[in-house]
């Protein structure tokens, strides 16, 4: 489908999205992670464009971090500090795990860009406490893009901004949704693909070329070759090769928990409440990374919902060597999908590398037995 | 060599530690008999409400250590990555989830607890880890969360946390059915800020050339604050403690026979290896005088007001040495090599302890520029000995001592 291929060339080069998107005066702010209030810094006449590792070999982050340290962290670093991201006019940190802290650290000591801003976000945000302090983090950090860039965001720049992100995510959600129901439509990669690029384009771009994707897709002839349906489960995943190989072994990626996926579109901002206490909602009410807390059995919950409501077969765990946050929380879900009879397979990658040989046998065996 | 003077008189104190810790533990161990109830708390987590509500807080992390001496870390840790959890986590958290189950270690596990607190101000991993043994133990879990000043403590922070330190005694008042009384916790907040201060005050007698103790002995002499903090036993123990090392000073007693060499330890210690860690350094007559982890239990003194302690608590749990800015550590760091005037800074990238290691290579090359002492890196684990090469380790301290000698011979 012609309308997917900007989607997957948004970070090809990098670069020349970024170049595009300047000429049109807007400033890029990069962020590492999905809480990042992508609205607010739309509002504020800049570009949020999420930041991912480019999987060039570690030199200069060596000097900073240590080699225990997961690849999103030291790839970003990296990039930032051999200059493929010298197109940033700055960047927001939202808190989550031990490692981002510190890397916001590293970036503001080390930094390179006009504007930085650290969001620290509570980590429970189930108690009142937490959403009063929630809405004020947001607030600050308005106040300072404000400062910044010597504007002042209103309520209605951020009310459109909601608006336009919201109509995003119902494109997304309802491609997934189709996509999820009708396996082999589009291809997984293509997905991730559509998710990822609209992480990084322009997101007028993005609203219009999904709303023609989302058109098309009605008009396709539905196949119905059986696949494997599986769900996959972790932080990120920035490897369309999981999906080929996924679907090479007779499977499809039919929903997920990563916040490369529904983690970050599921759930809109509400619209009709004021703007902060809105963005403030949709993060405690959309679904949780392990970083974040808001009961001791929300994640397994929901990845047993999201297996049922998808009729899942099975979940790839996509795991990234070093990540805390998901390692720990692995053997519990493992535990909760195993006591309801769903079959589950863990991938541990390192350096984002993907291990074709190795992970093929493996993704194979696991489609097989499912 | 120049003449090693005979070793010196082994701090009389220690005994006494000992035995304070033995009766801590056995009472702890007991608490169900005596019905008493134990919480398990985070090292960094605000102790003092549970004393001053008689719950009997115990420490995994304590504990962690003692697994970590024992050289019981490898075993715990190991059936850990059986019951499924990565390698690559922090050996306490590992250490600790197997202990729970197989009862292992050396006082054959801690005693089950009817609550946790979980303070976030030193990592995200106590957050995972205390949300797997509220499960495990099926009891009530409260979090207190305290945001990380990258830059500074806002407003907004502490207006937060001061809602949390409320919702903690509502907690603690609704698990125990029980009201707390505030003129008790007033008490109790008073002994924990003396106990902190006389802590620094320990602490501090190592500036004294030579020093009378060393950071290994600080590891030691730690625990009491962790775990009696808010008690009158930790009071009158340090105060014993700084008089005996006071005696030190005055007699001329330094830790380190012939000590010529003075050196900052940073982050955990490796348990498992103090004494040979000790030894080494000992051998180029070097003393290990100060580090930056034992003074975590009173650095944030300055923020505390010992007639108001709850009202300061936010603070001064929320600005602790691991919950800042890497460049506040920096300073922090900067200001210990010259109050110990130290010839050198020994780091320990500890993969277990992430919040801790990353942000020490930007630490040490501030620490190049501004002060010009050499710096080490050792690579280690607190607990888990897998992740050390003694050989490697023997290496690399050698050629620092070298440099550190070169650097003194020169005019
Ligand atoms: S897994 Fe957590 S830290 Fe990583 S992108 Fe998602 S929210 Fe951010
Ligand atoms: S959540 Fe995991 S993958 Fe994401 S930055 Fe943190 S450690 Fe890395
Ligand atoms: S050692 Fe580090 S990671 Fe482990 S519990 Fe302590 S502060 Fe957290």
């Amino acid at each position: 489908m012609k309308e997917i291929k900007p989607f997957h060339e948004a970070a090809n080069p990098l670069s020349d999205t970024a170049a595009r998107i300047r000429q049109t005066g807007r400033k890029i702010i990069g962020y590492p992670c999905s809480y990042a209030p992508e609205e607010l810094i739309h509002a504020a006449g800049c570009h949020p464009m999420r930041l991912f590792s480019s999987g060039h070999g570690i030199v200069q982050a060596e000097n900073h971090l240590q080699s225990y340290c997961c690849s999103v962290v030291r790839g970003i670093l990296e990039d930032s500090l051999a200059g493929r991201l010298d197109f940033l006019d700055g960047t927001v940190f939202p808190h989550t795990c031990d490692s981002m802290q510190r890397l916001s650290d590293i970036w503001r000591m080390n930094g390179a860009y006009a504007f930085f801003a650290d969001l620290v976000l509570p980590v429970t945000l189930n108690t009142p406490s937490s959403a009063a302090y929630l809405e004020s983090v947001l607030a600050r950090f308005k106040a300072d893009l404000e400062t910044a860039l010597e504007i002042s965001i209103t309520d209605a720049d951020l009310a459109a901004s909601i608006a336009l992100f919201n109509r995003i995510r119902t494109h997304l959600s309802f491609i997934h949704d189709f996509y999820s129901r009708h396996p082999g439509l589009i291809r997984g990669s293509d997905m991730n693909a559509l998710i990822k690029g609209a992480m990084i384009m322009d997101r007028d771009e993005a609203v219009t070329l999904l709303a023609d994707v989302a058109a098309s897709l009605r008009h396709m002839p539905v196949p119905d070759t059986p696949v494997k349906r599986v769900v996959l489960a972790g932080s990120v995943c920035d490897t369309p090769d999981l999906f080929d190989t996924v679907e090479a072994a007779g499977g499809a990626v039919v929903g997920d928990d990563l916040c490369t996926g529904q983690r970050w579109f599921d759930r809109l901002v509400p619209e009709d409440q004021p703007p902060l206490t809105a963005l403030a909602n949709r993060y405690r009410e959309r679904v949780i990374c392990p970083s974040k807390h808001t009961g001791l059995t929300t994640r397994a919950d929901h990845l047993i919902s999201l297996v049922n409501h998808t009729r899942a077969h099975g979940v790839l765990f996509v795991m990234l060597k070093f990540c805390d946050p998901h390692a720990f929380d692995y053997p519990y879900l493992k535990e909760c999908l195993d006591a309801k009879g769903i079959k589950s397979m863990a991938l541990e990658m390192d350096d984002g590398h993907w291990n074709q040989g190795q992970f093929s046998t493996r993704i194979e065996t696991f489609i097989h037995m499912l | 060599m120049a003449d090693t003077p005979s070793t010196p008189p082994k701090i009389k104190a220690a005994k006494k530690m000992r035995d304070l810790m033995t009766t801590y533990y056995l009472e702890a161990l007991s608490a169900a008999q005596n019905h008493r109830q134990v919480a398990w708390i985070t090292s960094g987590g605000p102790v003092e409400p549970l004393v001053a509500m008689d719950i009997i807080p115990v420490y995994p992390e304590n504990h962690g250590a003692m697994i970590g001496s024992a050289k019981m870390g490898e075993d715990l840790c190991a059936k850990a990555e059986d019951m499924g959890y990565s390698g690559d986590l922090c050996a306490y958290a590992r250490a600790d989830i197997a202990c729970a189950v197989v009862r292992g270690g050396p006082i054959g596990g801690l005693p089950k607890p009817d609550m946790l607190i979980c303070c976030n101000n030193i990592c995200g991993t106590v957050l995972k880890w205390y949300e797997i043994q509220a499960r495990y133990f099926q009891v009530p879990l409260f979090i207190l969360d305290t945001p990380v000043c990258h830059t500074g403590y806002t407003p907004e922070i502490e207006a937060y946390v001061k809602a949390q330190v409320h919702a903690y005694i509502a907690f603690l008042e609704q698990v125990t059915g029980k009201k707390m009384d505030p003129a008790k916790m007033n008490a109790v907040g008073r002994l924990s800020y003396e106990g902190q201060r006389l802590w620094q005050q320990v602490l501090n007698t190592t500036a004294h050339k030579p020093s009378p103790m060393s950071a290994f002995d600080a590891f030691f002499f730690l625990a009491l604050i962790v775990t009696l903090r808010g008690t009158q036993i930790a009071v009158d123990f340090y105060k014993e403690l700084i008089a005996e090392l006071e005696q030190r000073i005055h007699d001329g007693i330094g830790v380190v026979p012939g000590e010529t060499y003075r050196l900052l330890w940073d982050n955990l210690p490796v348990w498992h290896r103090l004494k040979w860690l000790s030894d080494r350094f000992s051998a180029h007559q070097a003393c290990l005088v100060a580090d930056t982890y034992t003074s975590a239990w009173c650095g944030a003194l300055k923020y505390m007001d010992e007639n108001n302690f709850l009202d300061s608590m936010a603070q001064a749990y929320t600005r602790i040495y691991l919950n800042i800015g890497v460049d506040e550590m920096a300073e922090e760091v900067l200001k210990m090599i010259r109050f110990y005037d130290v010839n050198g800074l020994v780091m320990h990238s500890n993969r277990s302890c992430k919040p801790y290691s990353f942000g020490q290579m930007d630490i040490m090359r501030i620490v190049r520029e501004k002060t010009g002492i050499p710096v080490l890196m050792i690579e280690a684990d607190m607990v888990d000995p897998r992740s050390f090469s003694q050989s490697q380790a023997e290496t690399r301290i050698d050629a620092f001592m070298e440099i550190i000698k070169q650097k003194r011979a020169r005019p």
